[in-house]
């Protein structure tokens, strides 16, 4: 039977990336992250590429990698806070940054992978966000032009996937994943289990139908605040 | 009749996170920002059957995960990771934030640099040279709910005022904030009127003299 797992994720994206795309990236914080595909990206040595994602990492780790070796030169995020790398490329211009509200990226890589070009919605009225943005006055409200976005290639983990390419999530790392895969004219997906046989149907999350490439995970999963006890009032 | 209350203390943090705790109402689904109104969650009580939402994928947070609990697929908006109760559900972003922007949420509660008058919010940017602004979920969380609370210190460290008559800071929301928490006063926000709903360590007319909007006694 046909399959779309791949043993090699070095070679399939070395194939499939050109410098300047524009590479959609799942994940929230490290939760979630494509960690084996983003290591392939950075080893693809492919440069001026435009990345989709919430987050950029944390320094030496998920998309940091590529910031470290000056791959990147525009992103769009919409929190960035845990990234010295980050802070001082964007600080020196050297990184082109739109900073997009959670949502409304949310609903940009949504909007792309469903074929809708642009959408009105009321986040960001009155804020920098706006600026340069068509307003249009819905039921007396305003709402702000936000266009779709289409990736090039999308990079995404599951915790399942079959050889159809179905995938399934676990948890919070979910999260960018299925939004991300449906946005990718070419989807990666890396997963912790792979099955010879198939998902069964009714609880697919994302039909195979979006993802092009599946890639074993490379069991990588970091907990970015370790400092888990709440602090207490002095 | 005045509703309006005074005590003679400031109120702690945790007073003021047990009082918008007692504010949510039963049932309600709620979202609580990162910083001070995290804490909300620890003077929510059972019998008020309060669903928490988390803006990265979830309905039904639990407290803080602790040792074995530890799992880095279960995380909060604020990246630590965290437990699930009885009768949660997981769902991607886009879903989270229609949840938010749709209007099915019932209270948001966030922090903030400055609130104005009219309920004008700033709590992404300071603007200040060299400062990374940190949009997140900021915007989305501000506009959606059907009711957004703000928990902050009343003045900066300097003494000024951070309820102000119109923002100095970048904008997150224009007139989403109906009220403020703060160590020494409540407000209620509604059609360009703030009302002061009680005073603690501080009077209602020293409360006038401090602060650069008109103020109303509840």
């Amino acid at each position: 039977m046909a399959t779309k797992v791949v043993h090699d994720a070095d070679v399939t994206i070395q194939a499939a990336i050109r410098d300047g795309m524009i590479i959609a990236v799942g994940g929230f914080g490290l939760s979630g992250i494509p960690t084996r595909l983003i290591t392939a990206v950075r080893d693809s040595e492919a440069t001026n590429l435009t990345i989709v994602s919430n987050n950029m990492g944390v320094d030496g780790k998920g998309l940091g990698l590529l910031l470290e070796n000056k791959q990147v030169s525009k992103v769009l995020a919409s929190y960035v806070g845990e990234n010295k790398l980050f802070a001082q490329q964007f600080l020196s211009g050297e990184l082109e940054v739109e900073f997009v509200p959670q949502g409304t990226l949310a609903e940009r890589l949504r909007a792309g992978g469903a074929g809708i070009p642009a959408f009105y919605t009321p986040t960001g009225v009155g804020t920098p966000v706006a600026e340069g943005k068509e307003t249009k006055e819905f039921n007396g409200r305003p709402a702000i032009l936000e266009r779709g976005i289409v990736a090039d290639i999308s990079l995404v983990h599951a915790y399942e996937a079959d050889p159809e390419g179905n995938l399934r999530y676990r948890m919070t790392a979910r999260n960018f994943n299925p939004l991300a895969a449906a946005a990718g004219k070419v989807t990666f997906a890396q997963a912790e289990i792979i099955h010879e046989d198939y998902i069964d149907p009714s609880f697919v999350d994302t039909p195979g139908i979006f993802v092009q490439h599946v890639v074993a995970s490379d069991g990588v999963k970091d907990i970015e605040q370790r400092t888990v006890r709440p602090r207490q009032e002095a | 009749m005045s509703t309006f209350t005074t005590t003679d203390a400031a109120l702690t943090r945790d007073e003021m996170a047990k009082i918008v705790a007692v504010d949510i109402p039963a049932g309600a689904f709620v979202n609580l920002g990162i910083g001070q109104p995290t804490n909300v969650s620890n003077f929510l009580t059972s019998e008020q059957g309060v669903t928490l939402h988390t803006e990265n994928g979830m309905l039904g947070m639990g407290p803080v995960a602790t040792g074995d609990e530890i799992d880095g697929d279960l995380i909060n908006a604020g990246k630590i990771p965290v437990t699930e109760l009885p009768g949660a559900s997981y769902f991607h972003q886009a879903d989270s934030f229609a949840m938010m922007r749709g209007g099915h949420l019932d209270v948001c509660v966030l922090g903030a640099f400055q609130v104005s008058g009219g309920g004008d919010l700033a709590n992404w940017h300071t603007g200040a040279p060299g400062a990374i602004p940190a949009v997140g979920g900021a915007m989305d969380l501000a506009i959606g709910a059907k009711s957004t609370w703000v928990m902050m210190g009343l003045f900066t460290k300097a003494g000024e005022s951070k309820l102000v008559e119109t923002l100095s800071y970048p904008v997150t929301g224009l007139g989403c904030v109906s009220r403020i928490y703060t160590e020494s006063a409540i407000f209620d926000l509604a059609d360009n009127k703030v009302t002061v709903r009680s005073t603690h360590g501080i009077s209602f007319d020293e409360l006038v003299a401090r602060l650069p909007v008109d103020l109303h006694k509840a």
